[in-house]
């Protein structure tokens, strides 16, 4: 018997781990990119929970949506990153300060 | 005819003569710009002696002629009160008018602004016309400002001399503080009484004595002395009154008809027509009364003492007028209104006489006007010279003269008079007596008798010399054209007769009947009808009073400095040259103000302009906000580093802060 | 311990090193085959709660196109592994912190009386014949079809945008450019200029 609470706190913990991710890798855009990943993840994991436990079949529906657009926006995000390298020829975070302020 | 086409001919004639030449002054030519407006002038003179006539008849009239606008229940009007006041004043200013317009044509003949002049004069008419018909206070103030823009308009004529220039500014601007205190006293009577039509104004007024206003400070003052001397601050500013009397001889820069018809005969003496008019207010407030008694003797005191000193023919005439205007506002504030209302009628003539007179020697001495260059003109110029004695004797109050029996009345009235103030008044109009005397008969005999200083002079006239004579070397004075002395002769003759003619109906005869109102206790002129025996018997003993010595002294006392011992007005103003630079500098009013006032205000407004607008609204506000917004944008721009991570720490520690607040309010 | 929780248990292991050897792994192939293996086990998670369809989808779109993509592109791009390192536990600790904090946060939150987690019992199961794939099409096709007409275009524009970007253009390609025909000016291509209509030496021509 798995409470709802324990499916819960896995999708935290995926979370938090997804945002060190972020934290810790300044210098690999590709690795951001999966812990982007991985956040996704962790929210449909909530998604479904709830959906089983409260027999609601929205929440799948909203999970269904959640994986086309962030199929897309992967997509998307690696031709940015594919044009990015193809012209400063370097994936280090560092040096896209281009829009500096 | 129905007296109201009449009362309209009467306003509207000169306006119409105005227009015309104002307007198509170049397509109808000088002559055709004189005609109209003569012919305007001289209809509306006619019209007003008709209503005189009417008048006389016991018709009076008190309506409204046109509603121009009505304002929140208001109603704004244009409307007549002919009353034996009124029609008197009309009936002066349309005569002395008419002579002004006929003088101008010989005058001004060669002046290249003659069609704008005599439109002007024409506008004045008809403001005039209008100050003195209204029957509310809006009217009377229009014809106030109206005859104040002429009067600019006309001093400024000559606009691209600088002096001039200065003079009319200076009217104006001494008019206006007048005319800060005409209105405050205007609005008074608008708060407190609700209507401005002087029918329901003077019925409110006793009901209305006690009460009280209060002002700024904290200081309660009685409504009606308060509107008195606000009300009188505006005759003040119009009439010269002292201090606002500065404008006046500035404005002897202006041609000389205008002197004549403004700033003798009428414009100034619409501040002692406005308080005759407003006598059932003056009489509910002897605070007011006392106070015009003061300052009428000061004004008719100190200016006639500065005419001694002037050497220009029209300055004299000028501070002459501002000492006569002193008179007749010591009247009004002895309550002889009536009195000061037939003093206004001989002054208005024999005073226009006397600057129309002094045209025409300045016509004759080729535009010069410093009587130390003239003299001995009474062969060249018999005409101007007799109706210069004429109008002299008038002024000293030679007895059987017209201003003998206004001039008398007045000082016989103040001497009776119980307000406060009055016997200060009475010796300065006393001594004024002979300060008059010494000043005109100086006048007189420098220009007119002795031995003609202008030979000597010939190689330094005026610079202003663009006759058509073409003379250089010896001056020629000769006689004046017809156009210009036969006005002159026309107002010598009331300035003889006049004074006998009309004390009697005008002071006891009951002639201005409910137009003016005295209180019973302090009505002297009551007190002088019992004295009164007929012009006959009063001229006679003129010859006896104290008035007439003095006046007799004076002018042997210019006699003797002037024709028999020339040298010694040198010396005395040696001897006594501290008081001579004293009266020179006109009791150094004009520094004073220009120091004060004028420097005050330059002053204020440089101030105001370096720190409010150049500190304040500039730095502060208009560039302290750009450079705000500026600093605060410089301080936010350093959140755009361009890296994406950190963005994105942003976002995380955002949603950081978020969970951590929300949890903690559970 | 039933079947069921060991399994829950089992595959939250497995997902949780996996997450940590993603974000952790020095060479970046190894971090996306270890998404793939979180993929998987989520995928596993899900059919534990009877969302059998969206697990299949999950593998198959996700791992079998999204993951091959990355795996494409980081192959394609030459990297340079060693300067990657530099600087990389400098903000651990914050990390740790802001991380920890809210893992403990909503550990607290949801496993606490306020969520009340005893009113959501366990459901009972669906029926052996309840198919999940057909009703997430029934209610896709029918009370979310706008949604669902929506997603589609958010592909279709997904497409053009990254070929839009990427697009390299031959360059030995002529095309027709409109807007720089249209801006041309005259200026630009004519000149007029003023020449005698005879040569001066033409003389005895033929």
């Amino acid at each position: 018997m798995i409470p709802l609470s324990s499916y819960l706190i896995l999708g935290a913990i995926l979370f938090s781990i997804s945002i060190v991710g972020i934290f810790l890798n300044r210098k690999n855009i590709i690795i951001v990119l999966m812990a982007i990943e991985l956040m996704l993840l962790a929210v449909n994991l909530n998604f479904i929970a709830f959906s089983y436990f409260l027999q609601d079949i929205a929440g799948q529906v909203f999970v269904f949506f959640i994986l086309t657009v962030a199929a897309a926006e992967a997509a998307i995000g690696l031709a940015i990153l594919v044009v990015l390298f193809r012209n400063i020829r370097s994936i280090n975070v560092d040096d896209l300060d281009q829009l500096k302020g | 005819m129905d007296m109201m086409n009449v009362y309209l001919i009467a306003a509207l004639a000169p306006l119409a003569g105005a227009i015309v030449a104002g307007l198509f002054g170049r397509q109808i030519g000088r002559a055709g710009a004189h005609w109209v407006t003569i012919i305007g002038v001289a209809v509306s003179m006619i019209a007003s002696a008709v209503v005189f006539r009417d008048v006389m008849q016991g018709n009076l009239f008190n309506g409204t002629v046109y509603t121009w606008a009505t304002v929140a229940g208001f109603h704004l009007e244009v409307g007549f009160l002919i009353d034996q006041l009124s029609a008197t004043m009309m009936l002066v200013v349309t005569s002395v008018s008419l002579m002004v317009h006929i003088y101008t044509i010989g005058y001004m003949v060669d002046d290249p602004g003659y069609q704008r002049f005599f439109s002007y004069i024409s506008l004045f008419t008809f403001s005039m016309m209008m100050l003195v018909m209204s029957n509310n206070f809006l009217q009377l103030f229009f014809g106030w400002e109206a005859v104040g823009l002429v009067s600019y308009l006309l001093i400024g004529f000559w606009y691209t001399r600088p002096t001039a220039i200065y003079a009319n500014l200076k009217a104006f601007l001494v008019n206006r503080v007048g005319d800060f205190g005409f209105i405050l006293g205007i609005a008074l009577v608008f708060v407190y009484f609700g209507s401005l039509d002087y029918a329901e104004v003077f019925e409110l007024a006793p009901g209305k004595a006690g009460d009280l206003v209060g002002s700024a400070i904290g200081v309660q003052w009685p409504l009606l002395t308060a509107i008195c001397i606000c009300l009188f601050i505006g005759a003040m500013g119009k009439s010269a009154q002292f201090p606002l009397h500065v404008w006046l001889p500035d404005s002897m820069e202006g041609p000389t008809p205008i002197s004549a018809l403004i700033h003798a005969a009428t414009m100034v003496t619409a501040g002692i027509f406005m308080v005759a008019r407003m006598s059932p207010l003056y009489e509910l407030s002897e605070t007011a009364l006392s106070l015009i008694l003061i300052v009428g003797a000061i004004t008719a005191l100190f200016m006639g003492l500065l005419g001694i000193v002037q050497t220009d023919i029209k300055r004299v005439v000028a501070y002459s007028t501002l000492s006569q205007l002193g008179y007749m506002t010591v009247a009004l504030g002895a309550s002889a209104y009536s009195v000061a209302i037939f003093h206004l009628m001989t002054h208005a003539f024999f005073k226009a006489l006397l600057f129309l007179a002094a045209g025409s020697v300045i016509i004759g001495m080729h535009h010069e006007q410093d009587m130390r260059k003239m003299g001995g003109l009474r062969r060249r110029m018999p005409i101007t010279w007799i109706v210069s004695l004429l109008g002299s004797l008038a002024l000293i109050g030679f007895p059987f003269f017209a201003g003998f029996y206004s001039k008398d009345s007045i000082i016989e009235a103040v001497h009776l008079s119980q307000t406060p103030g009055a016997g200060l008044a009475w010796i300065a109009i006393t001594a004024g007596v002979f300060i008059t005397a010494l000043y005109t008969f100086r006048m007189y005999f420098l220009v007119f008798e002795g031995k003609p200083r202008y030979e000597a002079h010939a190689g330094t006239e005026s610079a202003h010399n663009d006759d058509a004579h073409g003379h250089h070397g010896a001056l020629d004075p000769h006689e004046s054209p017809g156009v210009v002395w036969w006005p002159l002769v026309a107002l010598a003759i009331p300035s003889v007769i006049i004074g006998a003619i009309a004390i009697e109906p005008l002071l006891y005869g009951g002639f201005f009947g409910d137009s003016i109102k005295v209180f019973a206790e302090r009505d002297v002129v009551a007190a002088l009808g019992e004295r009164f025996h007929g012009w006959l018997a009063m001229g006679l003993h003129g010859f006896v009073t104290l008035p007439f010595w003095l006046a007799i002294a004076g002018v042997a006392l210019a006699w003797f400095l002037y024709l028999q011992r020339p040298d010694l007005p040198a010396r005395i103003k040696q001897a006594l040259q501290p008081l001579y630079t004293l009266l020179d500098q006109k009791y150094y009013m004009d520094r004073f103000n220009d120091w004060f006032f004028a420097g005050g205000a330059r002053s204020l407004g440089r101030g105001l302009w370096r720190f409010g607008d150049v500190n304040i609204i500039d730095g502060l506000l208009v560039n302290g906000s750009a450079r705000l917004v500026g600093w605060f944008a410089g301080v936010a721009r350093k959140f755009q580093t361009g890296f994406v991570y950190h963005y994105a720490f942003t976002m995380i520690i955002g949603v950081f802060v978020l969970l951590t607040w929300w949890f903690l309010r559970i | 311990m039933d079947f069921e929780k060991g399994a829950f248990y089992f595959f939250a292991a497995i997902l949780i090193l996996a997450a940590l050897r993603v974000i952790t792994a020095r060479n970046p192939v190894h971090a996306a085959l270890s998404l793939v293996l979180a993929f998987f086990t989520a995928a596993a998670l899900w059919l534990l709660l009877e969302a059998e369809f969206l697990a299949i989808a999950l593998v198959l779109v996700y791992v079998g196109a999204v993951m091959v993509l990355f795996l494409f592109v980081v192959m394609m791009l030459d990297i340079n592994l060693d300067r990657l390192r530099e600087g990389y536990w400098d903000y651990l600790l914050p990390a740790l912190i802001v991380a920890g904090v809210m893992v403990m946060e909503m550990a607290v939150i949801l496993g606490g009386r306020y969520f009340n987690l005893s009113a959501m019992p366990k459901p009972s199961g669906a029926a052996p014949d309840y198919s999940n794939t057909r009703e997430l099409g029934r209610i896709l096709y029918t009370e979310y079809v706008y949604a669902f007409e929506i997603a589609a275009v958010i592909l279709l524009v997904a497409i053009v945008a990254a070929i839009a970007l990427t697009l390299r253009k031959r360059k030995d390609n002529k095309y027709q450019a409109p807007s720089k025909q249209i801006s041309t000016r005259r200026a630009d291509r004519v000149r007029l200029v003023s020449m005698p209509s005879e040569k001066p030496d033409s003389g005895e021509a033929s």
